[in-house]
C-alpha cells in the first residue's frame, strides 16, 4: 500500500507541476486540481497508513487510526474545492475580457490603452 | 476565559455576511456598517495593545478544548500591535474608499471585512493549520478585492495572483503534512517542544517541512526569488485595494518572525541552520531589485508596487538578523512601511483619476484639479517611503543599520540600504517633478469628466500621514514597546508556558 500511495502522490504532483507550467489558463486549472489532489492524499498519509482501524479512540492502548489528518484533509478539500471554483470563474471572466486564455500580463501598449478609456 | 481575544475575528465575521446579504443594495448603509465595524476594530486593537502592555501572554481556547488538542488564540505583544496596525490601516483605507471607489464593483465592503477577519485571525492564532485556514480566508477575500473595478489588465493580473497563491497553499499543506508527520503536532507552542526531540532519522523530513514553510511565507512576503507576483498585482489593483494589500506582505514577515523564532529558533541550535543563511541574501536582493524597479518604472502605480517590494526587502534584512534588537527594528520599520506605502498608493490613485487620458503614466501633462494639495501629499508620503527625516522611515532605517552591526559583513548591508535609499530619493524626486512640478510648463488644464470628491480622500491620506508623524513623535514609547515585544518573542519558554500550562511543560 505504501508504494501504491507514494506512486500516486508522485505521479499526480509531477503531472500537476507539468500542467501548471503551461501557458493556457485551463491547463493550469487542471494542473492545480491535480496538485491539490496530491496534497490531500499526502496529508492523509501523514497520520500513517492504517487499514480497518477505528478513528475514534475508546481505548488508548488499542490500535487506532490518527483522526487529525483526516479532519485536516477534510478542511483542505473544502478550501481547495472553493478555490478551484473561484479560479475557474476568474479564468472564464479573463477569457471573455481579453480574448484568449493566456496568463501573461498585458503589454504596456494595452495598459496605456486601458488608462485612456 | 478572556472573550476579548476572539472579538477581532468575530466582529468582521458577523458584519461581512450582513453586508453581503442584508444591506447589499444600500451603499450608504453598507458604508456605515463597514466604517462602524472598523472603528470598533481600532478600539479593540487599542484595548489589546493595552492588555498586552504588561507582558502576559493571554490565550483563548476555542470550544474550551485545551492545547495542544484544541485550537488556541494567543495574544502577546506582537499579535496586539499587528492587530492595531491592521485596524488603523483598514479604517483609513476605508475612509478613502467610500468616496466612490467602493461603488465600482459589488460587495466591496463585505470583502473588505472578510479580509480584515483573515488578517486578524492570522495574527491571533497559535496553531499552524489554523494559520493556513486564516491565510485562505484573507486570500479569498483579496482575490475578490483584486478584481474590484474590473478591466482586462486587472483580471489578468488577478488571475496570476490567484494561481501563484494556490500553488503557495498547496506547498503550505505539504509543509504542514511533513511537520505533522514528524512531530505529531501543529500547535506552535507544542511544536517548539517537539522539534528538539525529533530523532536524527527524521530530521531531514523536518528540515524539508520547515524549508517548504519558509518558501510559503517567503512567497507571501514577496522575497526574491518569489517576488514576481507583487509588482503586477499591486500595480494593477485599485488604489485603495493596493493600499490595504500593503499589510498582506507583512503577514508573510509575521509568519517568519513568529514560527521560526518560536519553533525553529536559535535556542534549538542546529535547526537554526537554514534561516539566516538564506534569508539575508534574499532580503538584500529583494531590496536591490525593488529599487531598480522603482527607478525603471514607467507609471506611478508600478513605482509604488516596486517600492512595496523594496520595503519588504528592508524589513526582511532586519528579520533575518534574528537578534532581539534587530527584530524590534524590523517591527518598527514594518509598521512604518505599511502605512507609508498605503499613503503612497492612495495618493497615486488620487492622481490617476484626475488625469484622464494620461492616468498614472510618468508623462508630464497639464495641471489637474487640486494639484497643489495632492502634490504636497505625494511629497510627504514619498519622504516617508524613501526614509528621509523627519519621518519614521529615517528612524526605522537608523534602527536597522544599528541592529545589523553585530553581524558579519554588515558593511555590505549598510551599503545596500543606504545605496537603495539614494535610488529611491532620486527616482521619486524625478517622478514628482514630472507629474507635479513641470505641469506648469504645459498649457491648459486637465479636467476629469466627473469631478471626484477631494475632501474625504485627502482627510484619509492626511490621517495616514498624521499617524506616521505621531508614530515618529512617539518613537521612545513605541521603541520601548517593540523592544519588550522582541524580548517576549525570544523568551519562548514563557509563550509555551502560557499556551500549554505548567504541567505539560514539566511532563515533556
Amino acid at each position: 500500500m505504501e508504494h501504491l500511495i507514494a506512486t500516486a502522490v508522485a505521479v499526480m504532483t509531477a503531472a500537476g507541476i507539468y500542467l501548471t507550467l503551461s501557458q493556457g489558463t485551463f491547463t493550469i486549472v487542471m494542473g492545480l486540481t491535480l496538485l491539490t489532489y496530491a496534497t490531500n492524499l499526502f496529508l492523509f498519509t501523514m497520520g500513517r497508513l492504517a487499514a480497518n482501524q477505528p478513528g475514534i479512540i475508546f481505548d488508548p492502548t488499542a490500535a487506532h487510526a490518527d483522526p487529525i489528518p483526516q479532519s485536516l484533509v477534510l478542511t483542505a478539500i473544502v478550501i481547495s474545492f472553493g478555490m478551484t471554483a473561484l479560479l475557474l470563474v476568474m479564468a472564464v471572466r479573463g477569457y471573455f475580457e481579453s480574448d484568449g486564455d493566456g496568463v501573461d500580463l498585458l503589454g504596456p501598449e494595452e495598459s496605456v490603452a486601458r488608462s485612456r478609456q | 476565559m478572556n472573550h476579548w481575544l476572539i472579538l477581532p475575528i468575530l466582529l468582521p465575521a458577523i458584519v461581512a455576511p450582513l453586508l453581503a446579504m442584508a444591506v447589499r443594495h444600500d451603499i450608504v448603509l453598507a458604508r456605515v456598517y463597514s466604517v462602524g465595524s472598523t472603528v470598533l476594530l481600532v478600539l479593540l486593537g487599542l484595548l489589546q495593545v493595552w492588555m498586552a502592555f504588561d507582558g502576559t501572554t493571554r490565550t483563548y481556547e476555542l470550544g474550551n478544548w485545551a492545547a495542544p488538542f484544541g485550537i488556541v488564540l494567543v495574544l502577546d505583544r506582537l499579535a496586539a500591535i499587528m492587530l492595531l496596525l491592521t485596524a488603523v490601516l483598514g479604517l483609513l483605507v476605508l475612509l478613502y474608499a467610500i468616496n466612490g471607489c467602493d461603488r465600482r464593483g459589488r460587495h466591496f465592503h463585505a470583502l473588505f471585512q472578510f479580509q480584515l477577519m483573515g488578517l486578524n485571525g492570522a495574527f491571533l492564532t497559535g496553531d499552524l493549520f489554523n494559520l493556513f485556514v486564516f491565510f485562505e480566508v484573507l486570500l479569498i477575500a483579496s482575490y475578490g478585492l483584486m478584481v474590484h473595478g474590473g478591466g482586462a489588465a486587472r483580471t489578468r493580473a488577478a488571475l496570476q495572483y490567484v494561481i501563484v497563491n494556490l500553488i503557495g497553499s498547496s506547498l503550505f499543506l505539504f509543509a504542514l503534512g511533513l511537520i505533522y508527520g514528524v512531530t505529531g503536532t501543529l500547535n506552535m507552542a507544542d511544536l517548539a517542544l517537539k522539534v528538539p526531540q525529533v530523532d536524527s532519522g527524521n530530521q531531514a523530513l523536518l528540515y524539508t517541512g520547515a524549508t517548504l514553510l519558509l518558501i510559503v511565507f517567503g512567497l507571501k512576503a514577496a522575497m526574491v526569488p518569489l517576488h514576481f507576483w507583487l509588482p503586477g498585482t499591486y500595480g494593477n489593483a485599485a488604489g485603495p485595494v493596493a493600499a490595504l494589500f500593503s499589510i498582506m506582505t507583512k503577514v508573510g514577515a509575521y509568519g517568519i518572525i513568529r514560527v521560526y523564532i518560536l519553533a525553529f529558533g536559535p535556542q534549538h541550535g542546529e535547526q537554526h541552520w537554514f534561516i539566516s543563511e538564506w534569508l539575508m541574501p534574499s532580503a538584500a536582493i529583494t531590496l536591490i531589485l525593488g529599487m531598480i524597479g522603482v527607478v525603471a518604472s514607467r507609471s506611478l502605480s508600478q513605482q509604488s508596487g516596486f517600492a512595496a517590494l523594496a520595503s519588504m526587502g528592508t524589513v526582511m534584512i532586519a528579520v533575518a538578523a534574528f537578534t532581539p534588537q534587530a527584530e524590534s527594528a524590523a517591527l518598527y520599520y514594518l509598521i512604518h512601511s505599511t502605512l507609508a506605502i498605503a499613503a503612497l498608493f492612495l495618493v497615486v490613485d488620487a492622481v490617476t483619476i484626475r488625469r484622464p487620458g494620461l492616468g498614472d503614466a510618468l508623462i508630464t501633462g497639464p495641471q489637474f484639479t487640486h494639484i497643489g494639495l495632492i502634490g504636497s501629499m505625494f511629497f510627504v508620503s514619498v519622504i516617508a517611503v524613501a526614509g528621509l527625516p523627519p519621518l519614521s522611515g529615517f528612524t526605522g532605517k537608523l534602527l536597522i543599520l544599528d541592529a545589523v552591526t553585530e553581524l558579519q559583513g554588515w558593511g555590505w548591508i549598510w551599503a545596500v540600504i543606504l545605496g537603495t535609499s539614494l535610488l529611491a530619493l532620486i527616482s521619486f524626486a524625478s517622478s514628482g517633478s514630472m507629474i507635479f512640478w513641470k505641469s506648469t510648463s504645459v498649457d491648459g488644464n486637465l479636467v476629469a469628466p466627473q469631478s471626484p470628491p477631494i475632501a474625504l480622500p485627502m482627510v484619509a491620506v492626511g490621517s495616514i500621514l498624521a499617524v506616521l508623524f505621531l508614530f515618529t513623535a512617539a518613537s521612545p514609547v513605541v521603541d520601548h514597546y517593540l523592544d519588550a515585544t522582541a524580548e517576549q518573542l525570544f523568551d519562548t519558554q514563557q509563550y509555551i508556558h502560557a499556551v500549554l500550562g505548567g504541567e505539560e511543560l514539566a511532563s515533556s
